[in-house]
């Protein structure tokens, strides 16, 4: 409420048009799959799925900064959420990806192909 | 001791020790704040689940392209990716139509607020329709399989692309197996749908038809495509067919494994109640707004606290798109 009677039109254009850019890249790079980057490997994934990952936290940083106003809450309330939620997310992926990396290497000798 | 004190209605947007607000912010804005935190958690439970699931199946998982392969007006073109890129852009679009009504809210313009909630309400309704669509496509199926005694699911290529059982099983059904329903048979028990073709139409179909090869479920992690098996391979694989499958359900899927498919009418059915929740809030304060309600009371404030919500079904569904459909 801090702007309150002032519009913030041109913010809002400049994300979506951040946001159609994003989606088109990355729905190019889904269809095109140059295999530079689908066939190699860089810390356990494709590159072109790091460019995926990376993007999408691109879209998530626009979407709770300027759609949710996160930018215009006080320091401490966006700390509150993003902090306790990107702790908590990376915490839980770490220990469940590892697992999931376990079970394969346990199991998948088992399977008969 | 306060939480217990009835606060008189006329101080409802202050916290119950008064004028202090913690923060900044406003009590029902910040506990909207602190329930999308949980309920990302809850989302990111699902795609953790979700990825630990792949990485277990790391070498057998469907690939995305094959499975999600329909574009509405397009019958048997191959367009993978294209309709649920054009669903994110609808859903991206109806955050920002709530986006233009919060800022219409700020400068008390009720009628812009009110047309801004409407055409949210609208372009959330066609992503819920466009979801339907995608589960239809996805429930029948577009090829068709069977699935062996181990477990496995085998598809059918033709020069290296898959085809439908129906583009080469011809001859007639031979077993005279006819569905069983209450009329025909015990009128207490019921059948669930038998597949088109039998076992045996299938293993001749393909004994017959010299081009076409099966394809497993086991990935080449060179070409990271599925691994094609000579004629003979298939030959043996075949003879192990214990089901044929047309398109997915919680029990079996042609795609490959059922987990898959579970985790996408979970994951995606999740995200879809959450959207239509969303449109149902919506519509509430869409009549509120037009009521006047907000004008009364000086502010738009609810109109920011469901477009919170809204733009956290927008960015729950950001991340779905990259897990399912590209990565």
């Amino acid at each position: 409420m801090a702007h309150a009677h002032e519009s913030s039109k041109k913010r809002i254009w400049i994300v979506l048009i951040m946001l159609t850019l994003i989606t088109t890249v990355e729905v190019l790079l889904g269809i095109i799959k140059p295999a530079s980057l689908h066939l190699t490997s860089v810390l356990g994934t494709s590159p072109l799925n790091w460019i995926f990952i990376i993007l999408t936290l691109v879209k998530a940083y626009y979407i709770t900064w300027a759609f949710m106003h996160m930018e215009g809450e006080k320091k401490w309330l966006r700390r509150s959420v993003v902090w306790t939620a990107v702790f908590l997310i990376c915490y839980l992926l770490t220990l469940i990806l590892i697992e999931g990396d376990y079970l394969h290497s346990t199991l998948a000798p088992l399977v008969k192909w | 001791m306060e939480a217990n004190i009835a606060i008189p209605t006329d101080s409802k947007e202050t916290w119950s020790g008064g004028g202090v607000k913690p923060f900044g912010a406003s009590y029902g804005k910040m506990m909207m704040w602190f329930f999308i935190v949980s309920d990302a958690l809850t989302f990111s439970g699902f795609l953790a689940a979700y990825g630990l699931t792949r990485f277990k199946f790391i070498d057998s998982w469907p690939i995305a392209d094959e499975v999600f392969t329909h574009f509405p007006g397009l019958h048997g073109v191959h367009a993978p990716m294209y309709y649920v890129a054009l669903m994110t852009f609808i859903l991206i679009i109806s955050s920002v139509t709530m986006v233009l009504a919060v800022d219409a809210g700020h400068q008390m313009k009720q009628k812009k607020v009110a047309w801004y909630m409407f055409a949210t309400i609208i372009f959330g309704i066609i992503f819920v329709g466009s979801q339907a669509w995608e589960w239809k496509n996805f429930i029948k199926g577009s090829y068709g399989a069977v699935k062996t005694t181990d477990g496995k699911i085998l598809q059918f290529v033709k020069d290296g692309h898959q085809i439908a059982l129906s583009d080469f099983v011809v001859e007639e059904r031979a077993d005279h197996r006819v569905q069983h329903t209450r009329k025909n048979g015990l009128w207490f028990e019921e059948e669930a749908t038998i597949a088109t073709y039998s076992i045996a139409q299938i293993k001749n179909a393909y004994q017959a038809n010299t081009d076409i090869q099966i394809r497993s479920e086991l990935i080449n992690p060179e070409t990271k495509q599925k691994v094609i098996l000579s004629r003979e391979e298939g030959l043996a694989q075949l003879a192990k067919t214990k089901l044929v499958v047309e398109g997915a359900n919680l029990k079996v899927n042609e795609y490959g494994n059922t987990i898959f498919a579970d985790f996408f009418f979970f994951i995606t059915g999740f995200h879809g109640f959450h959207v239509i929740s969303g449109i149902l809030i919506n519509i509430i304060i869409f009549f509120n707004v037009i009521l006047g309600t907000y004008e009364k009371r000086g502010h738009y404030e609810m109109v920011e606290k469901v477009g919170l919500y809204w733009h956290f079904v927008d960015l729950v569904w950001v991340f779905v798109f990259t897990f399912f459909y590209l990565v």
